[in-house]
């Protein structure tokens, strides 16, 4: 009994931990985003508060905060509520499944670097079998945050950028799905480890450069950009049409939530782009280059080259925005349909002839 | 305790626990903080500087059902194709080209559906298109 408590103690550290540094990481990544489009656009971005507006992000959490929490007569009240708090918990649950790392000693036991992983007595490391669907599973719930927000409002605004979000999701996840079977195919896993480790070695092991994986990324990087709704499919929050779609009625935190749930799922997103089809944790270079670091430094590695590759992955989210105009809503529908549907299930044949080839 | 095929769920499902927790944590915490002051001006639906009329639960295009309806259809497709591509490299080996042909007849039958929608100008979200296609196919 003890021990079992102990155990749930010690997991629920860890998830607290875990979750707070993506926490801090969404904060700041907003700070970086403001700064790059800044740069971007020829201004500076935040500079007042703190050295190169560094403390901006804690400045802001406290201004939402103190706002007005308000909750106009006309909504549906315990949707209303509901809605962010879907959102945030949903963006923030893939986490769980996310390996970032092998094992590293935690308090003297050897630990999995993953929130469910757990390192068997023969050292081999236990997670989630079907990691990779819990992440489809929770990504495609989080369509009725959106979906509840605008309905709850009791806006036009609101109901037009929910309809075209969830219209919007729904479209691009198909293809979304579709991409990632060539992957499930080349490592006949879906337990995202074992994904990563059918990768392992210098970077031609990786997934993108096998076969023409290059092109079932691509469609997945496109599909994660819409089901994320960031330019250039941000039309459920066209400024310019729409005032702020979904989340128009909302204010103080409840606001600043779907935007925590939109960096999450970025987070998410990249997540997965960098374990499906990067290699995850390993360095591009293994295997090829010999070298030896310090055991603190030789542990953390891998979680080093992790955050590295998602870090591109979020450059990249922020460059395209600084870059693309938003889609017209027929081009968006018409592209997820009749481009990327069929391209996704084509890439599906020829993995699958790839594979056979390989294989027979 | 670590040989339980189950227990890497466990904290899948602790994660959303803690993650409903932050969220409520959040809201709670700007209800009670945050002060309120009535106005009736401010509690109005947003409208862009009108008075708002009637309510938002209005009627919408049957466009968005029809997406919809689609998605369940061609999602299925994607949940019929994970466990065939799990089992792929297995089922070459023990059967050699059978599963790669059962499954381009699955995939031939779903895209047969596809192009019938897209004749169809289901997912034509230009009016003029849709016409056009609407009619030529008929």
């Amino acid at each position: 009994m003890i021990e079992t408590l102990k155990f749930v103690a010690f997991l629920l550290l860890k998830i607290v931990v875990i979750t707070h540094v993506l926490l801090g990481a969404v904060a700041y990544t907003v700070w970086l985003e403001r700064k790059l489009i800044g740069r971007m656009q020829n201004r500076w971005g935040p500079t007042r508060v703190g050295p190169f507006g560094l403390l901006q992000p804690i400045a802001d959490g406290v201004k939402f905060i103190l706002k007005e929490d308000m909750l106009p007569p006309g909504v549906n009240k315990p949707l209303f509520v509901l809605a962010p708090l879907l959102a945030v918990a949903l963006g923030l649950t893939s986490l769980a499944v996310i390996p970032f790392g092998e094992t590293v000693s935690q308090l003297g036991k050897l630990g999995a670097l993953q929130i469910s992983g757990f390192v068997r007595a023969d050292g081999s490391i236990m997670d989630p079998g079907v990691g990779l669907l819990i992440i489809l599973a929770v990504t495609s719930i989080g369509v009725y945050g959106i979906a509840l927000a605008g309905w709850s409002s009791n806006s036009k605004y609101s109901l037009l950028g929910s309809l075209r979000a969830s219209a919007q999701m729904v479209s691009y996840e198909l293809s979304l799905g579709l991409s990632l079977v060539g992957v499930i195919m080349l490592s006949g896993s879906l337990s995202l480890r074992q994904i990563v480790d059918a990768q392992a070695g210098p970077f031609w092991h990786w997934n993108v450069f096998v076969g023409l994986q290059f092109i079932a990324f691509f469609i997945y990087l496109t599909a994660a950009y819409a089901e994320t709704n960031r330019i250039p499919f941000d039309l459920p929050e066209a400024e310019t049409e729409l005032v702020a779609g979904y989340h128009t009625e909302y204010s103080a935190m409840k606001f600043a939530m779907f935007f925590m749930a939109e960096y999450a799922n970025m987070f998410t997103a990249s997540c997965v782009a960098t374990l499906l089809f990067f290699g995850g944790w390993h360095s591009p270079l293994e295997g090829l280059v010999k070298y030896s670091l310090p055991p603190l430094l030789a542990a953390l590695e891998p979680v080093f080259w992790f955050a590295a590759k998602i870090f591109v992955f979020i450059f990249v989210y922020i460059w395209i925005r600084g870059t693309l105009p938003r889609f017209r809503y027929d081009q968006l529908m018409a592209f997820g349909w009749k481009v990327l549907l069929p391209l996704a299930i084509a890439n599906i044949v020829v993995t699958s002839l790839y594979v056979a080839w390989r294989t027979v | 305790m670590t040989d339980n095929q189950l227990l890497p769920y466990l904290p899948v499902l602790l994660q959303l626990l803690v993650a409903a927790g932050i969220g409520a944590g959040m809201v709670a915490l700007s209800a009670i903080i945050g002060h309120r002051k009535y106005s009736r001006v401010k509690m109005q639906a947003y409208e862009c500087g009108m008075t708002p009329t009637g309510d938002a639960q209005h009627r919408f295009s049957v466009k968005f059902y029809l997406v919809a309806m689609l998605f369940i259809l061609f999602d299925v497709e994607a949940i019929f194709l994970i466990p065939w591509a799990v089992v792929y490299k297995d089922l070459l080996r023990k059967f050699g080209w059978f599963g790669f042909w059962e499954m381009i007849i699955y995939i031939g039958i779903v895209l047969v559906g596809l192009i019938y929608i897209w004749k169809k100008g289901v997912i034509d979200w230009n009016v003029d298109d849709a016409k056009e296609s609407a009619s030529g196919s008929d």
